[in-house]
């Protein structure tokens, strides 16, 4: 595990000058995950934010051969990618020398439209890293709801009207939908915490067979947030356990970070204007029971922790 | 391999291409199975399974990520290749049209069925139709031989440095697909000499020199892309002929843009695709035994349309009767009869032609059809009038 200071050192693989939103969470997700191999490393992009923001034709932000073809197939395009990579090095037409294959994808792209492809591939047991940055909605064409999104988010979709409080679902759990790919290791991240998530980058990346990462990803623009806040909440979504940083390794579940003080949920959504709406007196009930939703699912991976699932 | 006689093999259409992608030997095949092209993708996953191919299977888990693994292996450098009908290829729509606008020469058989709905599992050409503007080349295929001799021009054209660009080998379904032929194979040394060697321009696995792919064009840009390919697309109607006439060259087998069938002196003329055209040939030859002038035109290269060489070549007739075994569903006859007429209108001279759709979800066409077409284009051709531009035959 490098030190800050090393990886700071690194090349950059995701150069400056794209076109993401100020405070976007995307970039130094990327760029963190990026730099937790030393070997040549091949990605693609789902549609969406990252894919849109980096590469504006004549210019592109990648340092490391990139391919976006559409919204819904990233996992599988990345299989083509390292397939073609087997057969070329089994027959010599390529060197023989190891490189890395990443697909990168929004949580639309991931949960809901790639969700089959994402399945497919995991199944199959292409040697790849599926990043998945959830950003809690499809925030390239202006904040419509997702399956990720959370739950009485005010979204384009789903708004908070006069008789309906926004979103009425609760998020897919997608990491546990992956997990029971049994693949050999799914992990939960967030950019704030540099560290466990640049591990858990280098710990996919140094796997065999197909890895999973979901990492929290902070929106100023859909978030209704300050640009220069979005580390702080990310750091209070995991705080407050919404968004819990854990990994499952060969199928036994870790908890990689235990909050000291679990932060009351509503320190989480107070400052978001997606969640204004909760906090008008008569919808109390509706944030206790995010709040009790909360509580229970945290409750119940902690039971996890340390076991086999 | 069964049934062979002096030098040919008995072999159905699925067989036969199967049998040609064995011997190209592409790197990467994708593959996800339907009705009636499931026999393509089986033969394949069993020459890989007993290390016939050194390819390796992706069995993904929709058609949609087959054309999409297909596009990623491609950029990746790889030959690639795959198999679909219907509606496997109407799911692979969106990502047609990737595969072309970022120029990857993937080669793919499409068996040609009936879309849904109503649901059947029959040959017309509904699919390949429904792709027809997604910038792939689209060889049509007669018989059996044709379908295996496509397969090895098709990745010609499409890897040419001047084209770059997917291509579709179509043929009938059950019809072609599932018929057994008496057919000529190509030795294997033979076939590898004629494909070459792959050597793609650009790849992502070079990772030393980094480049990205499908990169996001605004206004200023997307035009410039579309008009690159649109000359690229056009330039394939003459690296197809030049293939064509290399293959007859080689293996004695000479394939033009299209077949003229007793075309020469025809006054009447029905222009069709794939296996119906044989059935009308027999036709022919009777009309020719009674001194009738009626001949056939089918076409090879439906994309690019030889639109000039065709319209030369009806520039004779008096009265066409264009075939289509699927509708466009414009009010105004099928694809065929579309373009045929608007490459004959340069003519000074123009034959009258008319519409006639057939054979929709595997309906028989037989040969009192086509003589029935052919009385009413002799009717046309001596009165100079078109009695119905438009109908539906074979109902
Ligand atoms: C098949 C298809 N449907 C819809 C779209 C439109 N579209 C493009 S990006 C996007 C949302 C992306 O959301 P997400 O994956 O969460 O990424 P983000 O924008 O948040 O980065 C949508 C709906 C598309 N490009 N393709
Ligand atoms: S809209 Fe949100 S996710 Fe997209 S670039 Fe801006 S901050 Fe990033
Ligand atoms: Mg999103």
């Amino acid at each position: 595990m490098a030190t800050l200071k090393e990886l700071a050192k690194k090349e950059e693989r995701l150069t400056g000058g794209h076109r993401l939103c100020a405070g976007c969470g995307i970039p130094p997700i990327v760029r963190l995950i990026l730099r937790s191999t030393d070997c040549p490393v091949v990605a693609t992009s789902a549609t969406g934010c990252l894919e849109v923001g980096t590469t504006i034709y004549p210019y592109t932000s990648w340092n490391i051969p990139w391919i976006h073809s559409a919204f819904e197939n990233a996992a599988a395009t990345i299989s083509g990618i390292e397939t073609a990579y087997r057969s070329l090095k089994k027959q010599g037409k390529i060197p023989d020398r190891d490189v890395k294959f990443i697909a990168f994808g929004g949580d639309g792209g991931t949960y809901d439209i790639g969700l089959q492809a994402l399945s497919g591939a995991l199944e199959r047991g292409h040697n790849f890293l599926y990043v998945c940055y959830d950003n809690g909605a499809y925030m390239n064409t202006g904040i419509q709801r997702s399956s990720a999104t959370p739950l009485f988010s005010n979204t384009t979709t789903s708004p908070a009207g006069t008789v309906i409080e926004g979103k009425q679902q609760w998020r897919k759990d997608l990491t546990r939908i992956v997990v029971a790919h049994n693949v050999p290791y799914a992990a939960q991240a967030s950019p704030h915490n540099w560290s466990d998530l640049s591990k858990k980058a280098e710990k996919a990346l140094n796997t065999n067979g197909p890895t999973f990462l979901n990492v929290m990803s902070p929106c100023p623009l859909g978030w209704y947030t300050k640009s220069e806040d979005s580390i702080k909440w990310a750091k209070l979504s995991v705080d407050t356990c919404y968004w819990p940083l854990y990994e499952v390794e060969n199928g036994v579940l870790r908890v990689t970070y235990k909050p000291k003080e679990k932060k009351p949920l509503a320190e989480w959504l107070k400052p978001q204007g997606r969640f204004k709406h909760l906090f008008k007196p008569e919808n109390k009930n509706l944030l206790d029971a995010f709040q009790e939703r909360v509580d229970a699912e945290w409750a119940r991976l902690l039971e996890l922790d340390g076991k086999r699932v | 391999m069964a049934i062979a006689t002096k030098g040919q093999t008995g072999l159905t259409g699925n067989t036969a291409v199967a049998y040609a992608m064995k011997q190209i030997n592409p790197d990467v095949f994708p593959a996800y199975p339907i009705t009636p092209s499931t026999a393509i993708v089986e033969d394949f996953a069993g020459f890989v399974a007993d290390g016939a191919v050194t390819s390796e299977l992706i069995t993904v888990e929709s058609e949609h990520s087959a054309m999409s693994a297909c596009i990623g292996a491609s950029a990746a450098g790889a030959r690639v290749m795959t198999a679909t009908s219907a509606q496997g290829l109407a799911l692979m729509w969106e990502m047609l049209y990737i595969a072309s606008g970022m120029r990857l020469p993937i080669v793919i058989a499409n068996v040609n069925r009936a879309l849904s709905a109503p649901i059947n599992i029959h040959c017309d050409h509904s699919d390949s139709m429904g792709a027809r503007d997604s910038g792939w080349i689209q060889l049509y295929s007669e018989t059996v031989q044709e379908a295996y001799d496509n397969m090895f021009m098709a990745m010609r054209i499409a890897e040419d440095t001047n084209v770059l660009l997917p291509a579709m080998v179509c043929f009938d379904g059950f019809i072609t697909s599932h018929a057994i032929e008496n057919i000529t194979l190509v030795e294997d040394a033979d076939a590898r000499e004629f494909i070459g060697q792959y050597k793609p321009g650009h790849s992502l696995l070079n990772v030393d020199n980094p480049a990205t792919y499908g990169a996001m064009t605004l206004q200023d840009t997307y035009i410039t892309f579309k008009h690159q390919q649109s000359q690229a697309i056009a330039r394939a109607k003459g690296v197809a002929a030049s293939v064509g006439a290399e293959f007859g060259k080689k293996f004695g087998r000479a394939y033009g843009l299209f077949e003229g069938y007793r075309l020469e002196d025809a006054e009447e003329v029905i222009v069709i695709l794939n296996s119906a055209a044989g059935t009308t040939k027999v036709a022919v030859d009777e009309l020719r035994k009674q001194g009738k002038k009626a001949g056939v035109l089918r076409p090879r290269l439906f994309r690019p349309f030889p639109f000039e060489e065709i319209a030369k070549a009806l520039s004779g007739a008096k009265a066409i009767a264009c075939l289509d075994r699927v509708d466009s569903m414009s009010g105004f006859g099928g694809p065929l009869f579309n373009e045929v007429r608007s490459a004959l209108y340069e003519l000074d001279k123009r034959p009258k032609v008319m519409s006639r759709i057939y054979g929709l979800g595997g309906r028989d066409y037989k040969v009192k059809d086509a003589l029935e077409v052919y009385a009413e284009l002799e009717k046309t051709a001596a009165s100079g009038k078109v009695e119905t531009l438009q109908k539906y035959i074979t109902l």
